[in-house]
Formats: structure tokens, C-alpha cells, sequence
């Protein structure tokens, strides 16, 4: 409740010092406002339609598919789906965290999704297409031999480390 | 982006034809988990729109002028981790901080840290992964960043 509150008075401030700014043409207050706009439009505009493609894929996809591809006995093959899953994930790094979500509800085991969420923010196809014809091949490669071997690293890690302690990855407070 | 309208729209409709209460149960999903997740994004908008106010994407050159490699690098990957730039506008800046001989060390710990550690996007991160592991994946986050910027620095022959 509290909390609530607090949230509620932080955004109603934050909007009233954005709106008033503008009326009073106070450009550090535009300016952040501005940005809050860019932002939004940026990576909010996307999200309803990552959600239906999730809820899409929720509906569909049978949780033994799952399971038996990204699960607890998926083996070697299941981190190579989580990376080529990741690879092909669009937009910011955010939209792989529902995804990834869904992925562990659906009976994926938690290595695999925190490799996925590894491989979603660094070796996206498109970006990486991007960053070789700016930054040549030879530094995308460097960069894709080193982190993926230590991504895959620390979720297997980290997986074993949470396993069998209750953790699981939510969608809500 | 439309793409993902394109595609969307193209599943919805497939989806549809198919079962049309499976695919208004989807709708509904959908639905419940942007309303779950607005406030904590709209709170890291709110957190963007300010921290990036002083942190704007032409000033990262300003900071990675020092005589030290290593301390540029180090720079670097705390910028990137408080940045937030999609990769279009992220790699003409790498491509541009290139042609200013800044080295390719620095540039890795720059974009790596961008892409996989976000400081601003926690309030979003923790909703779904907890604080406490989404501390941690992004602590070691920044570590993989620093080992991938320091074996760039040695494949490209600029340290030892």
C-alpha cells in the first residue's frame, strides 16, 4: 500500500514537472521530456506486440515440446536452441526477460533460459550484421567466441545454484 | 517494427482461422502481462528520461580521453552499462569512435556492457528475474564484458 502511494506520487510529480515545464518553456524539464518520449515510443510501442507473440506462443506450444527441447534432459542441444532462439530474438534486451519467462513456465530448465537471455542481448542476427560491416568481422567474432562459451559458463552455474531452492522466474510482483 | 506488426498480425490471423478461442485466449494473456509490467516500465522510463538527460550518446568521447588504456576501458564499460541505445545508433558511434583512433578495447567494453548489462532497465529486470539474480547476472555481466574487451585489446595487439 505504501509502496503504491510512493509510486503513484513519484509519477504525478515526474508528469507535473514534465507538463509544467513545457508551459513555462523551462528547457532542462523539455529535454527530459522529451526523452521519456523517445524512449516510449522506442521500446513501449513494441511491447503489445511482443505480448501477443507470447501469449500466442502460450497457447500453442505444447509444454512437452518444451520439455523435451529445452528441459531438464535436453542436453548439449538444448543451449545450442537457446542460442540460435536468442540470436533470432528482436528488439531491446527486454523483450527477452517475458519470453524468457514463458520458456520456464512452458518447462524449460533454467540454464538453458538464462543462456537464452544471455545470447538474446549479445549475438542478435541483425546486430550483428550492424556492428561487422562498422566495426569489421574480426571484433564481432572475437566478441561472439569469448562471451558465449562464458554465458553458457555462468547459466549452468547459475542454474545448479538455484535449483531445488524454490527460485522461480515470475511475471508480477 | 513492421515486422513485428507484420508478423503478428500474420500469426494472429493464422491462429484465428484455427481456433478462435485459443486465439482470443492468447489476446487475453497478452493483455494481462503489458498491464502487469506498465508500471515498472513506466518507472524505468521516467529513470531513462532523466539519467540519459545528463549522459547524452554524443558525450561517451569525452570520458575515454585519458592516457590509460585500462582506465579508458573501464570507463567505457560503465558507460555502457548506464546507456541505452539500439544498435543502430550504437554501432556508427563505435564506427566513429574508430575513425577517432580510439582503440578497439575500449569499443568493446562500450558495446558489450550496452548490450548486456542494463542499469536502467533493472527496475523492469527484477520483476521477472528477482533483484537479487538480476544483481547478479548483471554483475557478471560486466565481468564477460571486460574479458571480451580485453582479449579484443590483445587480438588486436594494443596491450601486452
Amino acid at each position: 500500500m505504501i509502496k503504491k502511494i510512493i509510486t503513484v506520487t513519484i509519477f504525478a510529480l515526474y508528469f507535473i514537472f514534465i507538463i509544467g515545464s513545457f508551459f513555462l518553456n523551462f528547457s532542462i524539464g523539455k529535454s527530459i521530456g522529451g526523452n521519456f518520449l523517445k524512449y516510449a515510443l522506442d521500446m513501449l510501442m513494441m511491447f503489445p506486440f511482443v505480448f501477443i507473440l507470447i501469449g500466442l506462443f502460450e497457447v500453442w506450444i505444447k509444454k512437452e515440446t518444451i520439455e523435451k527441447h529445452l528441459g531438464e534432459r535436453s542436453g548439449a542441444m538444448g543451449f545450442f536452441w537457446a542460442v540460435l532462439l536468442g540470436g533470432t530474438t528482436f528488439g531491446p534486451m527486454l523483450v527477452a526477460l517475458p519470453i524468457a519467462y514463458s520458456l520456464f513456465n512452458k518447462g524449460a530448465k533454467l540454464s538453458i533460459v538464462f543462456t537464452y537471455i544471455g545470447a538474446a542481448s549479445v549475438c542478435r542476427i541483425p546486430m550483428t550484421i550492424f556492428e561487422a560491416s562498422y566495426m569489421g568481422a574480426k571484433f564481432t567474432i572475437i566478441r561472439y567466441a569469448v562471451s558465449i562459451p562464458l554465458i553458457i559458463l555462468f547459466s549452468v552455474i547459475l542454474g545448479k545454484y538455484l535449483t531445488g531452492k524454490n527460485y522461480e522466474i515470475k511475471d508480477d510482483k | 517494427m513492421i515486422y513485428l506488426i507484420t508478423i503478428t498480425a500474420f500469426l494472429i490471423a493464422v491462429s484465428f482461422i484455427f481456433d478462435r478461442h485459443k486465439t482470443f485466449k492468447a489476446l487475453k494473456i497478452a493483455s494481462k502481462k503489458f498491464l502487469n509490467i506498465l508500471i515498472p516500465f513506466i518507472f524505468m522510463l521516467i529513470l531513462i528520461s532523466i539519467v540519459l538527460f545528463f549522459f547524452s550518446e554524443g558525450s561517451i568521447s569525452n570520458y575515454i580521453n585519458n592516457k590509460n588504456i585500462y582506465l579508458n576501458t573501464f570507463i567505457s564499460a560503465l558507460i555502457g552499462s548506464i546507456s541505452l541505445m539500439p544498435g543502430f545508433i550504437a554501432f556508427p558511434l563505435a564506427g566513429m569512435l574508430r575513425q577517432n583512433n580510439v582503440s578497439c578495447m575500449v569499443i568493446s567494453a562500450f558495446t558489450s556492457t550496452l548490450m548486456m548489462v542494463g542499469i536502467l532497465t533493472f527496475p523492469v529486470e527484477r520483476i521477472y528475474l528477482g533483484a537479487k539474480v538480476a544483481l547478479i547476472r548483471n554483475i557478471i555481466s560486466f565481468f564477460i564484458a571486460l574479458i571480451v574487451a580485453i582479449i579484443t585489446g590483445i587480438l588486436f595487439g594494443e596491450i601486452l
